[in-house]
């Protein structure tokens, strides 16, 4: 009975939109605005965060990363009388490493990483990568995958054999045409049998030392034994440019420090700080905790969401003062309709309801064809970009949820001015 | 009380205008009437004269400021807003002299809505709805827009519309003041037909011709009921409440 007469309500309110059917339309075009750019800039934002956070989330959330840094000018100046004259040294060392493993609680493994940059050859082909020296337990800390052969073990490092690991995308730049297993390799002066290629989950090693700037693909590593890396190309590395020379000696890169669980590396932070602190009398590495990383990413997430929100309920409350506007104007419109209803037995609250459901029906309905296009909108945005987009259920519901409050809110004044007019008088008005 | 025959029963009603300033206006001042069950009654008077402020406070459309008005044994002089609105829904009905009928509606739908704002079903009532339809003459034009049916059709609509609710009397307001005199007399034939079915009708009107088919005419002069003609006495018919 009520749930008829609700039905039939609603019908008549269509009913009476279907009249005008152009400005009915237009009316609903601003919520439809409203709502679709509620989703669709709550979906890029979404997959913007998605996108950073996946990109921490592979450097590990149980890592704690240290990197070796060159020292600003100004220290280096400083420590221009150092013992070895021409030669800088900075960066991480061996003890560093042994020294967390051995003092700081809740650590599960540290590995050490030797990052130099030279180029590989095979037959023409050369191509520049990242020579990255390091241990077996690279896989455990990276949870980097094994494509095809096996990653570096145990009797390689200890024999320093001349062997090497090479990721998927240099393989096939490397090699176009053929099988890259078990061929060699030529790094500087000597030659590396491949004995695997290695799927990289993330690339944690290719923000240091400027990788990415000198414009060369991301996934060119070469993993070899650390003990041969130290061995074949020493700690000292010479860089000619434009006539003067530099020398450097770094010990270690990187050393990544897999804690036991995300609490011990809350702890573990503070006490690595304080220990590398003790030993490195220059600023000459940094400390990056992909956990911190992650919460600002959410923070920023957080801000980014209610900017991006605002952004969109001021648009959908443009919708909605747009539907306030037609509907007083409609009142004004259906006067005569409003005397003839009160005069054959309608309620104020009658009146009241009829106008409301004929503006909630036209912003439900705006909010409809709006989470239509505002869900297809985010797809054609990362088919056109590369930007990743992510439509989420809650801002689904959310834009819908406000489409149809904007109706209730900004249907209230307009029904209420029809149901306080006069039957009288509105049964007079032409 | 009087016996409870008289449908209506108008005591001292006075309706006052305030415009803002002191020139309040005076448009009823003490009017007394009392209107039998089944009688058709005519009211009659210039412009200015309350015939107006009259029809609005027999409606329920308006409350009188001074008097009781008494509905079929109610007061409905004192009733908040929304009893008013019901007593109007339920006890009147209205035929308007522009018909009144809503745009967007059919002719089946426009019957209907007095039923809406009294709870009813629809559907339950469908049947009799069709019955006034072709009482009036409209069976074959159910699903017709107002705009698709001449003036004298659109009336005989909205007199289908008016006894929907089974009110107690029919409220007529110039009902042939737009149609021309052939199809303003097959309005008026229909309404003289209600009334022989027991039907209560008040009917406002300019056009004594129109009048003359009342039993009773009043005449309103400066917000009183100036004079009274009793044409005939008032019809015999078996029951008062009718259909």
């Amino acid at each position: 009975m009520l749930t008829f007469q609700f039905v039939s309500t609603v019908r008549l309110g269509i009913k009476s939109l279907m009249l005008h059917k152009l400005r009915s339309a237009l009316t609903m075009l601003g919520i439809i605005f409203g709502v679709c750019s509620v989703i669709a800039m709550l979906a890029i934002g979404e997959g913007a965060s998605y996108e950073a956070q996946e990109a921490i989330k592979n450097l590990g959330s149980n890592n704690i990363l240290l990197r070796s840094l060159k020292p600003p000018d100004q220290a280096r100046q400083q420590a221009g009388g150092s013992p070895r004259g021409m030669q800088l040294a900075y960066g991480l060392t061996y003890e560093d490493g042994a020294r967390i493993q051995s003092t700081i609680p809740g650590v599960n493994r540290v590995l050490p990483m030797r990052i130099i940059r030279e180029n590989v050859r095979f037959d023409r082909n050369e191509i520049p990568c990242q020579v990255i020296g390091t241990l077996p337990s690279y896989m455990a800390v990276t949870g980097a995958g094994i494509v095809r052969g096996r990653f570096l073990a145990h009797l390689d490092e200890q024999h320093a054999e001349n062997v090497c690991v090479i990721t998927t995308g240099l393989a096939r730049r490397l090699f176009p045409h053929l099988d890259p297993m078990q061929h060699a390799v030529k790094i500087d002066t000597f030659y590396y049998r491949i004995i695997g290629i290695l799927q990289e989950r993330s690339q944690p090693e290719q923000r240091t030392q400027a990788g990415a700037m000198e414009g060369q693909p991301l996934d060119n590593n070469v993993y070899i034994p650390l003990s041969v890396s130290r061995t074949r190309f020493g700690e000292t590395l010479i860089r000619r440019s434009a006539g003067s020379f530099e020398a450097e000696e770094v010990q270690l890169h990187q050393i990544t420090v897999q804690m036991q669980n995300l609490a011990s590396v809350e702890t573990a932070d503070p006490q690595i700080r304080t220990l590398l602190g003790r030993f490195h009398d220059q600023n000459d590495y940094e400390i990056i905790v992909p956990l911190q990383l992650l919460r600002q990413a959410e923070q920023t997430k957080r801000i980014f969401n209610i900017v991006l929100g605002s952004i969109a309920a001021i648009s959908l409350l443009v919708g909605g003062i747009g539907i306030m506007n037609i509907m007083l104007a409609t009142v004004t419109e259906r006067t005569r309709e409003i005397g003839i209803r009160r005069a054959l037995g309608a309620k104020r609250r009658d009146i009241t309801t009829q106008f409301l459901v004929e503006t909630v029906v036209l912003s439900v309905g705006g909010g409809l064809v709006g989470v239509l296009v505002g869900v297809l909108t985010p797809l054609v945005v990362s088919q056109l970009t590369t930007m990743k987009t992510i439509v989420t259920v809650w801002s689904v519901l959310l834009a819908f949820g406000i489409s149809g409050a904007v109706g209730i809110v900004f249907g209230l004044y307009p029904a209420s001015a029809a149901a306080k007019l006069d039957p009288i008088e509105a049964l007079r008005h032409e | 009380m009087p016996a409870d025959s008289a449908i209506i029963r108008i005591r001292d009603v006075e309706k006052r205008y305030v415009l803002g300033g002191e020139a309040d206006v005076l448009a009823l001042r003490g009017v007394n009437l009392d209107v039998e069950a089944g009688s058709y009654l005519a009211i009659m008077g210039p412009s200015g004269s309350g015939k107006s402020t009259m029809l609005n406070i027999l409606g329920c459309l308006d409350r009188p400021t001074a008097g009781r008005y008494f509905l079929g044994g109610e007061d409905v002089s004192r009733m908040p807003d929304d009893q008013l609105s019901e007593a109007r829904g339920l006890k009147i009905g209205f035929i308007f002299q522009s018909y009144n009928l809503i745009a967007q509606l059919t002719v089946l739908e426009n019957i209907q809505v007095p039923l809406l704002y009294q709870g009813k079903d629809v559907r339950t009532h469908l049947e009799s709805c069709l019955e006034l339809a072709k009482l009036v003459g409209l069976g074959d034009r159910l699903h017709h827009r107002p705009s698709q049916l001449s003036g004298g059709q659109q009336q005989r609509v909205a007199v289908a519309r008016s006894l929907v609710n089974n009110p107690l009397m029919i409220l007529a307001d110039e009902p042939t003041g737009n149609l021309d005199s052939k199809t303003g007399q097959e309005v008026l034939d229909l309404i003289d037909r209600l009334n022989e079915a027991g039907k209560t009708i008040v009917l406002v009107t300019h056009d004594d011709r129109v009048a003359s088919r009342a039993d009773r005419v009043i005449h309103m002069k400066d917000g009183l009921i100036d004079r009274e003609v009793v044409n005939r006495p008032m019809r015999a018919r078996p029951a008062v409440s009718s259909s």
